[in-house]
């Protein structure tokens, strides 16, 4: 009973900082300016549907760049020993120690028609191009902040699988290729489920990325609930229930994911 | 470089106050401490510790960057504010709202100093909760290198113009940007007539393709750097973008503009009302108007600012323009009634939601 307790502090932190906010959010959501229940503010979010759309496409579209990208990179650095590993795991993370906003605020100099990258294209006579302030720059964004999410996980799992499985794989006539459908991409599953979750959420929702690099140009759901709340469409209960409804929304994805999750004995390509 | 460096830190700083959700208190309200909510990029901020040297109180500085997110924060319930800056349209519905203090001006002798046509304004006529910190006008701010020679730029229409898409620079804030349609179709910016403000709005989503970005304080590096031909931003923003980059130039739209002016006041039930009166009081020193006029370059309310400035600036018609240019060609916004406002917001998502 004992060990129970060194774990109060967590729970008491869940629920102040995730339980409570929860339910005052769907205590928002179904509740007017005026008070008194009302389903106003779901049946009002009908106008936004584009919104949702943009948003879940965008980070679709940068989740699947993450994984074709931080797949064979996990595979390969898993694969890998000695210091060029350590070198390549050290360099995803570098990064990761400096703070998101200034990261993301540097592609701005980057990417501005008298940026770096236009003044590089310059040099062969080509551009300038208009690469800030569009739907590209953000899903860039996402792709940047998010991949080693989607790198770390899928190397850990990968470097977990027994060699000798691979080995039993071999001995029984299994070519390269073979081996990897059959063996070790089912293997490494969990590991990829979890960096598509860990890629996706944090993009569906960003505000962030879409408003310093997007130039207000694109609104994404993160941007409609910002303004909601700290912007120029101050309605906090319509706020509310687009995050609910975002909430529900990515649980049933994820539910869907682990569901396949499950039957990961039976996957293969 | 340094500016930029700034506008970066506070860009990010914003940032980080939107991250951090409703609620978050501005530092503990002890004796002997003033919370400041300012706009970014509006302050000599060696007059702060001026202030601290002076009185003992110690500043909090923080900065925001649209009334509107300062409007939902106070609104969202965040309390620890002392002293904020907002804007005339933004004084006069929080006044409406009942968020703001009645100021004691026993406590502000330098509210004598004050232009006398900038006191009792439309948005607060009895002149009870605000003091002027500054005021300026609108216009375009333009590149003379990416704009055609002898292109007509004192109107909003050039703002419509195809020629320049993608290289238009518009507000990120509703009140200003439908305001900037609404001049162009030769209506008020007061209007209460539900029809003119979704016409306004209808022009801009027919502009939106045009436009690079919607944008506040990141303006100034979009322009400096050259990195957009047209803007709309203040006077006192342009003289500052104009150090930073000569080929910058001004215009007055000849259908009339916005003058603005942002005053100090002091939100509902705060612990340090004294503190905030002296440092509004300290702001309305000819010493510390004077330096905070030559950091922004934005317009002073304070006569004996005006009386210490280099001549040449105080003639410049677009910084102190005259009375009947300010009331012929300018208006100020005034406090909208509650269902118009609805629709601005409404009219707004309607146009980000475009795409």
């Amino acid at each position: 009973m004992k060990n129970k307790a060194i774990s109060y502090p967590y729970i008491g932190w869940m629920g102040i900082f995730v339980v409570a906010p929860i339910l005052i959010i769907t205590l928002y959501a179904f509740t007017a300016d005026a008070g008194g229940f009302t389903l106003a503010n779901f049946r009002d979010m009908a106008q936004y549907a584009s919104a949702f759309g943009r948003s879940f496409l965008l980070a679709a579209v940068a989740t699947v760049i993450c994984l074709l990208m931080g797949y064979p990179l996990a595979y390969y650095l898993a694969r890998e020993t000695g210091w060029l590993r350590r070198m390549a795991t050290m360099l995803i993370m570098l990064p990761m120690w400096m703070n998101f906003l200034l990261r993301t605020y540097s592609w701005k100099f980057l990417l501005e028609r008298n940026g770096l990258l236009n003044a590089f294209f310059g040099l062969f006579g080509l551009g300038p191009f208009q690469m800030i302030d569009t739907q590209g720059a953000i899903v860039l964004g996402m792709v940047y902040n998010f991949l080693p999410y989607m790198v770390l996980p899928i190397f850990s799992v990968i470097e977990k699988i027994d060699p000798k499985v691979i080995e039993a794989a071999q001995d029984l006539g299994a070519d390269s290729f073979t081996v990897f459908r059959r063996v070790t991409f089912p293997l490494s599953l969990p590991g990829v489920l979890s960096g598509i979750t860990m890629v996706f959420i944090p993009s569906v929702s960003t505000f962030a990325i879409s408003r310093l690099l997007g130039g207000s140009k694109t609104l994404l759901l993160g941007n409609l609930i910002d303004m909601q709340f700290l912007g120029s469409a101050y309605n906090p209960h319509l706020g509310s229930a687009i995050s609910l409804v975002m909430m529900v929304i990515v649980m049933v994805c994820m539910a869907v994911m682990n569901h396949f999750g499950d039957g990961e004995q039976g996957v293969t390509l | 470089m340094k500016k930029k460096l700034i506008s970066l830190a506070l860009a990010s700083a914003s940032l980080l106050g939107l991250a951090a959700c409703g609620g978050s208190n501005a530092g503990s309200a002890a004796n002997g401490v003033v919370n400041v909510y300012n706009w970014g990029e509006y302050i000599d901020q060696s007059v702060l510790d001026d202030f601290t040297a002076q009185t003992g109180i110690k500043v909090n500085y923080q900065t925001y960057d649209s009334n509107e997110s300062l409007y939902g924060k106070l609104a969202g319930g965040a309390t620890g504010y002392d002293v904020i800056i907002p804007s005339d349209y933004m004084i006069g519905q929080m006044i409406e709202e009942d968020m703001l203090e009645p100021l004691d001006f026993d406590n502000i002798p330098n509210f004598e100093d004050i232009d006398p046509t900038l006191k009792n304004p439309e948005y607060d006529p009895e002149n009870l909760y605000s003091v002027p910190y500054m005021f300026g006008t609108l216009g375009i701010i333009y590149n003379t290198t990416m704009v055609d020679a002898g292109e007509d730029m004192e109107t909003w229409n050039v703002l419509w113009d195809e020629k320049y898409a993608g290289d238009i620079l518009m507000f990120d804030n509703p009140r200003d940007t439908i305001g900037i349609a609404l001049k162009k179709l030769g209506y008020s910016y007061n209007t209460t007539d539900p029809a003119q403000v979704v016409a306004a709005v209808d022009a801009l989503v027919a502009q939106r393709p045009l436009v690079q970005a919607y944008v506040m304080d990141d303006i100034f590096e979009k322009l400096e750097g050259g990195n957009a031909a047209i803007g709309v931003y203040y006077y006192g923003d342009f003289l500052t973008m104009k150090e930073n980059n000569s080929d910058l130039a001004f215009a007055l739209p000849r259908e009339g503009t916005n003058r603005y002016v942002d005053a100090m006041c002091i939100p509902k039930g705060v612990e340090n009302k004294s503190n905030a009166e002296a440092f509004i009081n300290f702001m309305c020193s000819t010493d510390a108007g004077l330096r905070n006029c030559e950091e922004t370059w934005y317009s002073s309310p304070l006569l004996s600012v005006r009386e210490a400035l280099d001549p040449e600036v105080v003639e410049d018609p677009f910084a102190y323009p005259d009375e009947t240019f300010a009331t012929e060609q300018c208006e100020t916004f005034a406090c909208l009634p509650a269902d118009i406002r609805t629709l601005y917001n409404d009219q707004w998502v309607r146009l980000m939601n475009e795409s």
